[in-house]
């Protein structure tokens, strides 16, 4: 196996977690709601899809409990923010703050532990084709559905009429609300899915990524799916490109550090993080007209009735 | 309580909507007090009353969007109860809403997809608006995204949306607020259109001329509670005026012998980009304002008006300084305060958002925009006692009502806001004064007392701008008119001279010809 073909699985590897994260986040936010806990709500499908793996042997459970530990963190923003209108943003960094703790104990008897890691792709034929049979058909399972999240949220967003309701909930809640629609049932679903992906894309990291669990092992994941989000413009396909992006700077600057590049590490690991910042600022400079947030996002919705 | 004149002669002998004590309470505030309204088919039917009369609340409660506490409503007789807005569309009925409840950053087609209830595809639900629209003369480019729009094409989205369901009832919110004469002519035509489709309008307006040409029926409702059912045509503005108000409305005045003095604001050949693609470049933009003059400026919505306010006010700063010259001083490059410090005052057009910060206190906003120039700043500090001061001034002078000393901006009602903000900056008794749509959305009463306002801070010996699309209101307190058209403004007319039809082709696009304007320039 070539450099280069390690560089790109490693890449994809690192990013899917991100993209997975970042396509819930992004499904939320189009219906007005920012939650801030993504990485919070990541950790304990982390320690949830770790304990559930490891307890029934099965990646496919342990998959199952990281999305269920996810929704349930959701619906606790939900309950607040949608519920009692308390404000998001205070809401989603307590979530965080909830979800660190509540991993740590969740997963305090797993860690050491280990299993066998989600299984990679093997068609025979394809994935030996040399350079990119295995790029392209020797994935694990989580990097194909995550492209397909992708795919499938952008159809839903452009392409159903339940998603033209979404965006127009995260557009303007007020009309939304005159034309008869639920804004906070919507804005219930858009936060679950959310949550969703998140607790999967945590999950991904000790079923797939490490076959491992130990505290803390997201490790700001969750607040660059935040960012990324931004960065996309709320655009799925952008999401890709922003998710493989960073994931591409976080390996390389290892490698670049494994062949003694002259630079400090310190540096060389602030790399993806100061890539991230540089093109949003991009990005929002060369923003002209129209918003590409959300008008609504953030803003708390209470129906008169 | 007796009917004052007959109502118009209708067809059949079932209403198609009644309402029969319909009451609506909020906590214990009656917004609606039994009220019984008969809608009949092929009516225009108008819904009268001040701000705050329980127009919205009736309306809403009739589209489902609020339930009654009290009463019932009857759809061709039979008793409705609706669950929610939809299941009124279902029946028939359909709403255009005065805050238009359209989404910004969505297509012309997704906007109107989103108002009906999705039963054919997207595909041939386009098809459909493109018919509809040229079919009621309507005409709207569905791919557009709505914020590229201007107010009356906005509009037109909420029309051609709700005559796609096919509606029996129609319930039109203020529709001609910000439209130019010839677009609210093409509004009545398409209304008397539906009307002899045998459809049932209630229309809401505080244009009174309006209702008496339009409606067959009108309600008029006072502190939630009707009191009267007329016959508009057989009554006069004034008193329908006076049974909206419960008494008389002062009647504007100018002082009798105002005298303009020096240019206290000229502006010498403007031109400015547009800060986004889809803004009005400003070109050639001259005029000359006198002390005591009041120059108006007439125009559709979205052909300059708000580039050449942020011009003026210093949102927007020029390149050249001597373009805009505040009492013979190059101001065009200064900053809003700078120009504050001049003695330039400036009311824009959004009061949510751009003339207040709407969860701040009136104190508060009185500071944001009297910190430059009237002493509630002090080494660096903030004198709170000056400035609810300002707050009460503003208050005693333009009789703000509002709950509170002090609430925030966003509780007061809209035209209560705009008096605060009005007075805000004439008791700073500015040289200048820029004004933008003074009393767009406001009732009677209050547009009255703000109109009277700039009247009397014009004759006090200021120069006062005030750009407006509500051309009775232009005709009421201006000197000269001038019209804007994408991004020109034609040479200033005496208002005497400034005819509805000439203004109209002005704000069309059409040129004058030379002599029509010649003899004004110099005035």
């Amino acid at each position: 196996m070539g450099l280069i073909e390690a560089i790109i699985l490693a890449v994809l590897a690192a990013s899917t977690p991100l993209l997975l994260a970042a396509t819930g986040e992004l499904v939320t936010e189009r219906s007005g709601v920012l939650n801030l806990g993504v990485e919070g709500m990541m950790i304990v499908g982390a320690a949830c899809g770790f304990g559930g793996a490891w307890l029934s042997g099965s990646i496919i459970i342990g998959a199952l409990c990281g999305i269920a530990a996810g929704v349930l963190m959701s619906l606790i923003f939900a309950l607040m923010t949608l519920g009692l209108a308390v404000n998001q943003v205070a809401t989603g960094l307590a979530l965080t703050i909830l979800g660190i703790g509540l991993s740590g104990l969740i997963g305090a008897r797993f860690v050491g532990e280990k299993i066998s890691p989600a299984p990679r792709l093997a068609i025979p034929g394809l994935t030996d084709i040399p350079m990119i049979g295995r790029i392209l058909f020797g994935e694990d399972a989580f990097v194909y559905l995550s492209l397909a999240l992708v795919i499938g949220v952008w159809f839903f967003l452009y392409k159903t009429r339940p998603g033209l309701i979404l965006r127009a909930a995260g557009d303007n809640h007020a009309s939304a609300h005159a034309l008869g629609y639920p804004v906070l049932r919507i804005r219930l679903y858009a936060v679950m899915f959310g949550g969703a992906c998140a607790g999967l894309a945590g999950a991904y990291l000790p079923l797939a990524y490490t076959p491992f669990f130990i505290p803390g092992m997201t490790a700001g994941r969750g607040w660059i799916a935040l960012a990324l989000v931004v960065f996309a413009s709320w655009l799925p396909g952008r999401l890709v490109i922003g998710a493989y992006l960073f994931g591409a700077v976080t390996i390389l600057q290892l490698h670049a550090q494994g062949w003694g590049v002259g630079v400090p590490s310190q540096l060389m690991s602030a790399l993806p993080y100061l890539a991230t910042v540089i093109v949003l600022v991009l990005i929002s400079r060369a923003r002209t007209g129209g918003s590409t947030a959300p008008a609504a996002l953030g803003t708390v919705f209470v129906p008169d009735r | 309580m007796p009917d004052s004149t007959p109502a118009a002669p209708h067809t059949g002998d079932t209403p198609l909507l009644q309402t029969i004590g319909l009451t609506k309470r909020y906590g214990s505030f009656l917004a609606n007090e039994a009220i019984d309204i008969d809608i009949w088919p092929q009516q225009i039917h108008a819904l009268l009353g001040e701000n705050g009369a329980g127009k919205s609340t009736l309306v809403k409660t009739i589209y489902g969007l609020i339930q009654p506490s009290e009463g019932e409503m009857r759809w061709q007789g039979e008793k409705m109860v609706l669950s929610g807005p939809s299941e009124a569309r279902g029946r028939g009925i359909g709403m255009v809403f005065q805050h238009f409840s359209l989404f910004d950053n969505l297509t012309v087609a997704e906007n109107v997809a989103l108002g009906l209830d999705g039963r054919e595809s997207f595909k041939d639900m386009s098809a459909r608006l493109e018919e509809v629209s040229r079919l009621y003369g309507l005409p709207l480019d569905p791919k557009r995204e709505v914020w590229q729009l201007s107010v009356g094409e906005r509009q037109r989205i909420e029309i051609v949306r709700a005559l796609m369901q096919n509606p029996k009832f129609l319930i039109l919110d203020e529709p001609t607020a910000v439209l130019t004469p010839q677009e609210a002519d093409q509004l009545f035509t398409v209304l008397d259109r539906l009307k002899a489709e045998g459809r049932a309008i209630l229309y809401i307006s505080h244009k009174l001329e309006e209702v008496k040409r339009l409606c067959d029926t009108a309600t008029i409702l006072r502190g939630g509670r009707k009191v009267s059912t007329c016959n508009p045509k057989a009554e006069t503005a004034a008193s329908l005026a006076r049974m909206m108000v419960g008494g008389e409305i002062k009647q504007v005045k100018a002082a009798a012998n105002r005298q303009t003095t020096v240019p206290r604001l000229v502006v010498n050949d403007l031109n400015l980009e547009p800060d986004d693609p889809h803004g009005v470049r400003l070109q050639h933009i001259s005029f000359e304002l006198r002390g005591g003059e009041i120059l108006g400026i007439a125009g559709v919505a979205g052909n300059g008006q708000d580039e050449l306010f942020a011009a003026l006010s210093g949102e927007r700063p020029a390149q050249d300084p001597g373009t805009i010259v505040i009492d013979g001083q190059a101001a065009g490059h200064l900053s809003i305060t700078q120009r504050r410090k001049l003695g330039a005052a400036f009311v824009p057009e959004e009061r949510l958002g751009h003339g207040t910060a709407p969860r701040m206190r009136l104190s508060e906003n009185a500071l944001l925009t009297g910190h430059a120039a009237s002493g509630m700043v002090q080494h660096g500090f903030v004198n709170t006692a000056a400035t609810l001061k300002t707050v009460d001034r503003a208050t005693e002078a333009f009789d703000v009502r509002k709950a509170k000393r002090d609430p925030e901006a966003a509780s007061l009602s809209g035209g209560n806001l705009q008096k605060f903000i009005v007075g805000r900056e004439i008791l700073r008794s500015p040289g200048v004064l820029v004004v933008s749509q003074p009393t767009w959305g406001v009732d009677a009463g209050a547009a009255a007392v703000i109109r009277q306002a700039l009247l009397d801070l014009a004759a006090s010996g200021a120069a006062v701008l005030v750009t407006s699309q509500d051309l009775d209101e232009l005709a009421e307190i201006t000197d000269r008119i001038a019209v804007m058209f994408h991004g020109h403004l034609s040479a200033p007319m005496l208002t005497g001279e400034a005819s509805r039809e000439k203004l109209g082709l002005l704000m069309g696009g059409s040129t004058l010809d030379q002599k029509d304007v010649a003899h004004a320039v110099g005035a």
